[in-house]
């Protein structure tokens, strides 16, 4: 069913650690017949375990699947081998975003902006990181989309535009020491960082 | 009864309501909340696929601040998703010594230290578990008879850390929701994902996962929630879903506490109930005075 890519590594760091957890996944298929949103996916969670077991990270990074996991953990909690699943579909999101993979360019740009907000400030400003995220995506439609709803917003008071005055404590000692804690720990192990 | 406060980004702003809500009704209660002092944010979903060291941390961050006032102290958190960030952190601070290590190098940037000595809760496990239906009757003020409401308990809250209810067939709002005299729509729709940020990053799926709870809550008056995310996404883009549909699925959507609140006579300004998105008039008209 999938063909052998000569670009996938088996030695991937990230996928390794993923792969150790999944080894004892029986394919049983609970996590698959629990997920909210298997309909929408192209491979089910079932066999998105059997890829990851096999190491084949092409076909991986070509699914959306684990991009339409909303972590509502069900199958973590049937799983009947009590395997980590929502956090090795979340792993599979880190991978996809360190590789740039284009097909999830928008999901990264939703994730990173949030985090460049906090890390501003302290805590997410809703408006400012919908904006950013909104210029980072370049693409005129998007806040249309989201317009309806942020009238609202704006009309309650919600959300305000432009920067709040309120006080903030910026993250970036916090956010500069882990980075340099993981890039010391890739050195070491050969693992892969995340940005 | 006493408890430390974590309100959490969303409650500063799309959420504003829970957080007034939340206070009025415990204080009224008599519960004493304290604001966590210079809280941060926990990371929310974002952190951890960027980088799990990073999500532990932000979360740490805060329960370091916590553990200032004490080895012991609980935390009460309303956000589900700030919930269980912090409920991870605080475990792996418990529990693992090498990520305790790891995460405590980290807040040394910030000259900070964490054991992993306080206890974080849910709002619906205190006011189901602490409080109770014995605490909160009393103060119950007015009549809900002939409500019915749809309790809506989301994920996170339940899952993955099994603490104060069924974590597939949740009852604890039930008892809660019974002293109002209102009555509870029997559906299977209570736990089942709100769509989270896919509403947002991935529409088509996550406006699907919004449809199928609206649809199911018809027959209710109300749907009553406890995570500012599934409270957006089943307030915030009913409109859209309903124009999608070809099908009014408009409802009232609010806050259980709210909800309790209304129960307890506190007005409505201090529940923030000129906040939310969707209020029905007809459910304006009879409840909110």
């Amino acid at each position: 069913m999938f063909e052998t890519d000569k670009n996938d590594n088996p030695t991937d760091g990230s996928l390794n650690v993923i792969q150790a957890n999944l080894r004892p996944c029986i394919q049983c298929g609970t996590c698959t017949a629990s997920c909210p949103n298997a309909e929408q996916m192209d491979l089910t969670p079932r066999k998105m375990w059997r890829l990851v077991i096999l190491g084949r990270l092409t076909d991986i990074m070509a699914s959306k699947t684990f991009i339409l996991c909303s972590d509502c953990y069900t199958c973590t909690l049937r799983c009947p081998r009590g395997l980590p699943l929502t956090e090795s579909m979340e792993a599979l999101k880190g991978i996809a975003f360190a590789r740039q993979e284009t097909q999830f360019r928008n999901s990264r740009l939703f994730y990173e902006k949030f985090m460049q907000t906090v890390r501003r400030y302290g805590r997410v400003r809703e408006m400012e990181f919908m904006t950013r995220y909104f210029t980072a995506m370049k693409n005129p439609l998007t806040p249309f989309r989201f317009a309806p709803l942020g009238i609202k917003l704006l009309g309650k008071r919600k959300v305000t535009i432009g920067f709040g005055k309120s006080s903030a404590t910026p993250l970036d000692a916090l956010f500069d020491k882990v980075a340099a804690m993981e890039q010391a720990q890739a050195g070491t192990t050969g693992k892969e960082k995340t940005p | 009864m006493k408890y430390l406060y974590y309100p959490g980004c969303s409650l500063t702003a799309t959420a504003r309501e829970y957080d007034l809500s939340t206070r009025a009704v415990m204080a009224a209660a008599g519960v004493s909340l304290t604001e966590i002092d210079d809280w941060t944010c926990c990371g929310a979903s974002a952190a951890a696929p960027l980088s799990h060291l990073l999500s532990l941390s932000l979360s740490a961050r805060n329960l370091a601040l916590a553990e200032q006032a004490g080895s012991g102290s609980q935390i009460l958190v309303p956000c589900s998703a700030c919930y269980l960030n912090l409920k991870k952190a605080n475990d792996a601070l418990q529990n693992d010594a090498e990520r305790r290590a790891t995460i405590n190098e980290a807040l040394k940037a910030v000259d900070l230290s964490a054991n992993g000595n306080v206890r974080v809760r849910h709002l619906l496990d205190v006011l189901s578990m602490d409080l109770g239906k014995k605490r909160l009757s009393p103060f119950i003020t007015r009549s809900f008879k002939g409500l019915t409401v749809a309790p809506y308990y989301g994920c996170q809250c339940l899952r993955p850390y099994v603490e104060f209810d069924d974590p597939e067939r949740p009852v604890s709002m039930e008892p809660l929701v019974e002293i109002t005299g209102a009555e509870i729509l029997s559906w299977e729709m209570g736990t089942r994902c709100c769509g989270a940020s896919l509403v947002s990053t991935q529409p088509e799926t996550g406006l699907e996962r919004v449809c199928t709870i609206l649809k199911a809550a018809k027959g209710a008056d109300l749907i009553v929630t406890v995570c500012p995310m599934c409270q957006i996404n089943l307030d915030g883009w009913q409109s859209k879903v309903s124009q999608m549909t070809g099908e009014d699925l408009s409802i009232t959507v609010l806050y259980l506490p709210q909800f309790l609140g209304l129960a307890m006579g506190i007005d409505d300004k201090s529940l923030g109930l000129d906040l939310n998105l969707a209020i029905l008039d007809g459910f304006k008209e009879k409840i909110i005075q």
